[in-house]
């Protein structure tokens, strides 16, 4: 699985990518959006996990970039704005979306849910 | 008292009520004031002023037709005296001139002639005929008054001198008053006879007793000193004197008031009768004159005070009504402005919390993957697997930020339903999210919380933030009800109709009849000083109003106090009431 991280919280995107390299899977991470089109550019990733809210374009005007160039990728959405309920809302929608702070755990489940519901590969 | 209850004006009422209206943008008691004074003014100045003109013009009228009435009668009495005594004067005048000295010397002619005058006219007593020399010739009557000489009395020098002669009432032999009539015949040669006749006063009191006299009246003769000639009622006996001032002379008949020896108002016509000594007199008493007018007086006062008294009441009463609806309106548009103001206060909270949690949950999540690291390195590592002290402090820290992200998410769930949205809601999962709120405080102040959710209930459309809302006021007065160790019971029921039904009942203090009418007014508050605004509940009925349900409360004081809410599965029109 091979995954990108997109956050402009450096501190947070980086901790993030270094704990889920720990957990075996492949993830490289950006800190923008024209940043985060560059890497995506050199390698195929499955999976991006993106910040719904960064400096210059949403998490959504991004993954509809990647999303036109990839069409195989699939997404997940984090926001430091949502309230409890709003895992459930996420479930039921075609993307996925978690609140901050999350748990890892989670975040690794729901990747993997992701990638089987829409067909992903090497899970 | 309920008449004037009603009659009071509600800002009044307000004012003395367990709390105080809002705060008035329009002082409405001078408005009260002034609408009242103004129309009384303009209702009741020409009330008085018609009502005193006709009491005034009514006064004169009747004073006036009372001086009238007296004068004619006066003038009619006057006529009848003078006409009594010219034909007496005519009479006599006849006979003097038909009959010569000689013939009417003869006793017998004079007895004849004496008859038949009281046959024709009556009331002559006698007949005398004096001489020249004054010296009575012949004489018919009750008395032996032959061959007495009259030649020094005045009577004789009058009639000598003006040709006639009414004597003043005088008793004479008979000791009965009676007045002397005298003519003088003139005869050939320079030579004269007199011809007199005695009548009795009753003659006169007869005659004025024929007219009637209102006012006590009295009316009588009196002659030009003063002394009285005839009976009379009320003012003497004949030959007193008067207690009033002798009428000055006049031809006409006159009226002038006076005050009798009693100090009381009089009335005196006096009428001079001519050819005679005579002043004919009536005394009236004004204020036996005025009686009627008394009495119509007091029922012009009556009708006045009525009059006044019903207009001031209808005034009263429409002035409190239409200040009442300008207050009531008032009163309304404040408290929308009020509960505007709040909604927007709960907005701008709603906007802050949002703000601060999402500010909050960047640096939490920071923390939440630095420690996570921290565990994580520990974990795959194994250099401090074992070491079950810094894994717990990891995990400790690690439990603080899920505590953290808990509280900021909630404050971010509420302010999202701060706007009006309608959406499918759980009530079940609104109203918990309610009990979470104050879980803490319900444990710190063991509180008991039951919940009874009927699992039947579904799903409906409404406004999760107005839901929200509506049962974290009503809960939320349910907490400030109880005491330490209450009890709360939260039953949420479905009538597999139409209607979801949520009842929450707390065994607090309970509230009393009149605190349970007004709950849902704006600014009723039993809590003021506890930083209650009263707001609470008034907001909240507005609310389900809103939603198209109704709201009901039971409530018994130290028993506890049962809200029900009833919500329509769809939504509604507002309720209008």
């Amino acid at each position: 699985m091979r995954v990108l991280l997109v956050d402009d919280e450096t501190e947070f995107v980086s901790t993030l990518a270094e704990r889920l390299s720990l957990r075996g899977i492949d993830v490289d991470y950006a800190t923008g959006v024209d940043d985060a089109l560059a890497i995506a550019s050199r390698k195929e990733y499955d999976l991006a996990v993106l910040d719904m809210k960064m400096p210059g374009a949403s998490g959504l005007e991004l993954k509809k970039q990647l999303a036109e160039k990839y069409p195989a990728m699939k997404f997940i959405f984090l926001t430091g704005h949502g309230s409890e309920n709003d895992y459930l809302l996420g479930s039921s929608g075609s993307e996925y979306y978690l609140v901050k702070p999350i748990n890892i755990d989670l975040l690794v489940s729901k990747m993997k849910e992701a990638l089987a519901r829409y067909g992903g590969s090497n899970v | 008292m309920k008449l004037l209850n009603q009659l009071k004006p509600a800002f009044l009422k307000d004012q003395h009520g367990h709390h105080g209206p809002l705060p008035q943008s329009i002082n409405f008691r001078r408005i009260w004031k002034l609408a009242l004074l103004l129309t009384s003014i303009v209702t009741l100045l020409p009330l008085i002023v018609i009502t005193s003109v006709d009491y005034q013009f009514t006064q004169k009228s009747i004073a006036s037709e009372n001086l009238l009435r007296t004068l004619r009668i006066g003038s009619n009495a006057k006529r009848a005296v003078s006409h009594f005594l010219h034909e007496r004067f005519a009479a006599l005048s006849l006979v003097a001139g038909s009959y010569s000295y000689d013939y009417l010397r003869q006793p017998e002619n004079l007895a004849a002639i004496l008859r038949n005058l009281n046959s024709s006219f009556g009331d002559f007593i006698d007949l005398g005929l004096l001489n020249r020399r004054g010296v009575q010739t012949s004489y018919i009557g009750p008395y032996q008054l032959s061959d007495k000489d009259y030649s020094s009395e005045e009577c004789f020098e009058e009639v000598t001198g003006q040709g006639y002669f009414v004597s003043e009432a005088f008793l004479g032999l008979r000791n009965i008053p009676h007045v002397v009539v005298s003519v003088r015949q003139s005869q050939s040669g320079g030579s004269f006879f007199v011809l007199r006749t005695a009548l009795e006063t009753n003659l006169f009191s007869t005659l004025l007793g024929s007219f009637e006299l209102d006012g006590r009246g009295d009316m009588f003769l009196i002659n030009r000193q003063g002394i009285i000639q005839t009976p009379t009622l009320y003012h003497g006996n004949v030959f007193d004197r008067v207690s009033f001032k002798v009428p000055e002379y006049s031809v006409h008949t006159e009226i002038a008031e006076a005050f009798n020896d009693a100090g009381e108002p009089i009335l005196i016509c006096s009428a001079y009768i001519p050819e005679s000594p005579f002043i004919l007199i009536i005394v009236k008493s004004k204020n036996e004159l005025m009686k009627p007018w008394r009495t119509a007086r007091l029922k012009l006062i009556g009708f006045l005070v009525a009059s006044i008294s019903i207009i001031l009441l209808a005034l009263l009463g429409f002035s409190t009504y239409m200040v009442n609806i300008m207050y009531r309106l008032d009163q309304r548009r404040l408290s929308i402005l009020h509960e505007m103001e709040y909604s927007n206060k709960l907005a701008s909270i709603g906007r802050l919390a949002a703000g601060v949690a999402h500010e909050i949950n960047n640096p939490l999540a920071i923390i939440n993957e630095k420690a996570g690291l921290i565990k994580d390195l520990f974990t795959y590592t194994k250099t401090y697997a074992e070491d079950s002290r810094i894994v717990g402090l990891v995990d400790s820290i690690l439990s603080s930020v899920e505590r953290c992200g808990t509280i900021t998410k909630r404050l971010l769930g509420f302010a999202r339903h701060m706007d009006s949205q309608i959406e499918s809601v759980n009530l079940g999962k609104i109203i918990n999210e309610v009990l979470g709120f104050l879980h803490k405080e319900a444990e710190f102040r063991a509180i008991t919380i039951e919940q009874k959710f009927d699992p039947a209930v579904p799903r409906f459309q409404s406004d999760r933030g107005k839901l929200q809302q509506i049962f974290l006021n009503i809960i939320n007065n349910a907490f400030a009800a109880m005491d330490v160790g209450g009890h709360l019971e939260v039953v949420l029921s479905y009538d597999r109709g139409e209607t979801v039904t949520a009842r929450i009942t707390d065994n607090g203090c309970g509230m009393t009849e009149s605190a349970l009418t007004r709950i849902y007014e704006p600014f009723y508050s039993t809590k003021t000083k506890a930083g209650g605004t009263g707001l609470g509940l008034s907001i909240t009925y507005g609310l389900v109003q809103e939603l198209g349900g109704k709201i009901q409360v039971t409530s018994k004081l130290g028993e506890g106090t049962s809200f029900t809410v009833s919500l329509p599965l769809q939504p509604q029109q507002p309720r209008e009431e």
